[in-house]
């Protein structure tokens, strides 16, 4: 008490060094809150950036046996999606299209995703035409997932399968867009 | 009696101190030309308002039943439908008065931009006023993700798709935006958070500065032609129009036209509530179900409409630049445009824009609408070959008919306008191509159309063509092309039928 009023009443020589002193707790004040907030916003931004920093990684899906694909053939095929969580709800569930090519061809399969690839609308496959359709925009694809007509920038989005004794698996999970496709990467032929 | 209320009411004021503060605000003065009819122009801002206000409680009021769950979102929405009592109502109120906001809004600013309200001193009233108008797309369109059904999922899906495409970020923001690798729960709940506590927070911030701006600044007086705007004058003269008793206070004389538009507005949104029920929920959000044809809700219909017909070159920096241009444009107009004429008599350029726009939106959202570029996903079981046609049909002819059904033709071809409207309808396509012209194009596609060399037979190629080559109105030649050199190209094209 006594002393806050020395300070205040008489300008001593020390003067210089007390103001020095005071400017130094007002930086040290303010150093204090501003690293407190720093430290603070990190757990919050990596919060909130959680899904980018964290991205969780597609996973191996059994899809089915072997045997139950007919050469030949295209068919959605339902799955849960590895990477949903526990209360997604049907929007949980991950339906994708997988053609068993004829026999004698390079590969044995090839597994789709449902997203048209030009804004993410679920394509329709035709049977009797050999085609898959856009309901959107028009996009049309060939059945082994190439460009045919309409505004699709690609061919469609193509996951890495494999095949473990009598089960066919896909590398599946995230949601396939132009910069991030499915996991067999592969671009589709191009017009 | 009356003297312990107004003891109570002095208590009160003897603290908040409303008279000084509150009161000023209430009775800030308008220019006196507010009284002619023009004044009526001034309402749309107060009823959006009004609107916002309403939305706020309806959203209140549903978010006791509505769960922002993925698993139950879509169920609680039936459940709000079809259980709660007036619970239907609710979210009619909710989405009729949504869409009259929205309305109102665009009405709003094109008013104040036809006017030039715009001008100094008031840019900063404009630019603030951009935001909430942003806000309110905003709004909309995380409204109607919260909608859960078919449509949001794969609106969602659309968006992710169209923000994928920014350079380098693209996939992180996708992931951001949808808080996990797909599509689901944590998407939903970040959409809710927005809905409700985001955007809300910031639309009433800055709908706190555009109002203190609109009350410190003064509303405009009616534009008058040949009355330039000159920042160095402009505020001199304002003043004498609302200054000592120049002016008449906004309450009670021109607040009470508000209060009748809004009444009036109010009503008309009850209306539609009642008689047109809430919207949805359509289709399960379901990832499986290919037969959701994903349209947007109306606001975005011209958008969409622009997605389906920009060429596919250009559509990457249409959907990445073009949002960024509009945002600038709309923000710094007043900052370009912000002196001079007021009135628009004097701004051709002005009203033409706003013809523009108006004509652009209004054709895109009728073609939105209509989506003609859309394939019929059903016209090839569902639409039959007109039997006018069929009735003249050769058996192999007949065959091709068949054929251009079952490999779905009609999904993208009309026969007698019924069928998709992607291709050219085929109802004279005979007497337009001839028949080595219509083997390449079936054959080989091209024109946005695909190759079906490989889905065909000879035989059916052969049908196919046969019936394309008699579609053609009686009596009228099937088409011929004159090649070059061809003795016969002039002969041809006097009508002989070869076939």
């Amino acid at each position: 008490m006594g002393r806050s009023m020395n300070d205040t009443e008489k300008p001593t020589t020390d003067n210089c060094c007390k103001t020095d002193r005071r400017g130094w707790f007002d930086w040290i004040s303010w150093l204090v809150l501003g690293f407190a907030s720093i430290l603070l916003s990190l757990p919050i931004i990596g919060y909130l950036f959680g899904s980018v920093i964290w991205k969780k990684k597609d996973q191996w899906v059994p899809l089915g046996k072997v045997s139950a694909f007919k050469p030949g053939t295209t068919e959605m095929v339902t799955i849960k999606n590895p990477v949903r969580g526990p209360w997604d709800g049907i929007t949980g569930e991950l339906a994708l299209y997988v053609r068993h090519l004829p026999e004698g061809e390079a590969k044995e399969f090839q597994v789709f995703s449902l997203h048209c690839t030009h804004l993410g609308c679920p394509v329709s496959w035709f049977d009797e035409p050999g085609l898959f359709l856009c309901p959107c925009h028009g996009s049309v694809f060939y059945s082994d997932g190439g460009y045919a007509a309409g505004p699709a920038p690609r061919g469609l989005y193509e996951m890495k399968y494999k095949i473990e004794g009598e089960n066919l698996l896909a590398l599946v999970g995230h949601l396939p867009t132009l910069q991030d496709p499915g996991s067999a990467n592969v671009m589709a032929s191009q017009t | 009696m009356l003297r312990g209320i107004q003891n109570v009411l002095m208590w009160f004021e003897h603290r908040l101190v409303l008279r000084e503060t509150f009161w000023p605000i209430v009775r800030h003065p308008v220019p006196r030309s507010l009284r002619r009819k023009v004044g009526w122009m001034y309402v749309l801002g107060s009823t959006a308002m009004t609107l916002l206000f309403l939305q706020v409680a309806t959203g209140i009021a549903l978010s006791m039943v509505y769960v922002p769950s993925a698993g139950e979102a879509y169920e609680s929405l039936n459940y709000l439908n079809f259980q709660v009592p007036l619970g239907w109502m609710l979210r009619a109120i909710h989405n009729w008065s949504a869409t009259m906001m929205l309305v109102i809004v665009v009405l709003h600013m094109a008013q104040v931009f036809l006017s030039g309200a715009y001008k100094y001193p008031r840019e900063l009233t404009w630019m603030l006023g951009v935001i909430l108008f942003f806000c309110t797309v905003g709004m909309a369109f995380t409204g109607q993700v919260l909608r859960w059904d078919a449509d949001s999922y794969w609106g969602l899906g659309v968006g992710a798709a169209m923000i994928g495409r920014i350079p380098y970020i693209g996939p992180a923001l996708v992931d951001l935006m949808m808080g996990g690798p797909m599509l689901g729960g944590e998407t939903l709940s970040r959409f809710f958070a927005l809905h409700v506590y985001i955007i809300p927070g910031i639309l009433f911030a800055t709908l706190g500065a555009h109002l203190y701006l609109v009350v410190r600044k003064g509303i405009s007086e009616p534009p008058e032609q040949g009355k330039e705007v000159n920042p160095d004058t402009y505020e001199e003269e304002y003043e004498k129009l609302i200054a000592d008793g120049a002016g008449d206070p906004f309450f009670p004389g021109p607040m009470a036209r508000d209060a009748f538009f809004i009444g009036f507005t109010l009503l008309f949104v009850l209306a539609l509530a009642v008689f047109l029920g809430p919207d949805g929920p359509g289709l399960a959000p379901d990832p499986a179900n290919v037969a959701a044809e994903p349209v947007p809700d109306w606001y975005f219909l011209s958008l969409f409409a622009v997605l389906a017909l920009s060429p596919r070159s250009l559509e990457t920096y249409i959907i990445l630049i073009g949002p960024v241009l509009i945002v600038a444009v709309m923000l710094m107009l007043p900052l370009w445009a912000g002196r001079g004429e007021r009135h628009p008599y004097r701004r051709p350029v002005a009203i033409l824009s706003v013809i523009f726009i108006s004509l652009g939106t209004g054709v895109l959202t009728w073609l939105g609408y209509t989506e003609p570029w859309s394939p019929h996903m059903n016209a090839w079981t569902g639409n039959a070959v007109p039997v006018n046609i069929v009735k003249r049909l050769s058996p192999t002819e007949m065959q091709g008919a068949v054929v251009l059904q079952l490999k779905a033709c009609r999904n993208c071809h009309a026969l007698d306008g019924i069928g998709g409207h992607r291709g050219p309808d085929l109802t004279n396509v005979g007497s337009r191509l001839d028949r080595p012209t219509l083997v390449r194009q079936v054959v080989q596609g091209g024109g946005n159309m695909p190759a079906y060399g490989k889905q065909l037979t000879g035989a059916q190629i052969t049908a196919l063509v046969d019936f394309l080559h008699a579609c053609r109105p009686e009596n009228r030649p099937p088409a011929v092309v004159p090649t070059p050199g061809s003795a016969n190209a002039t002969k041809k094209m006097g009508g002989n039928d070869s076939s």
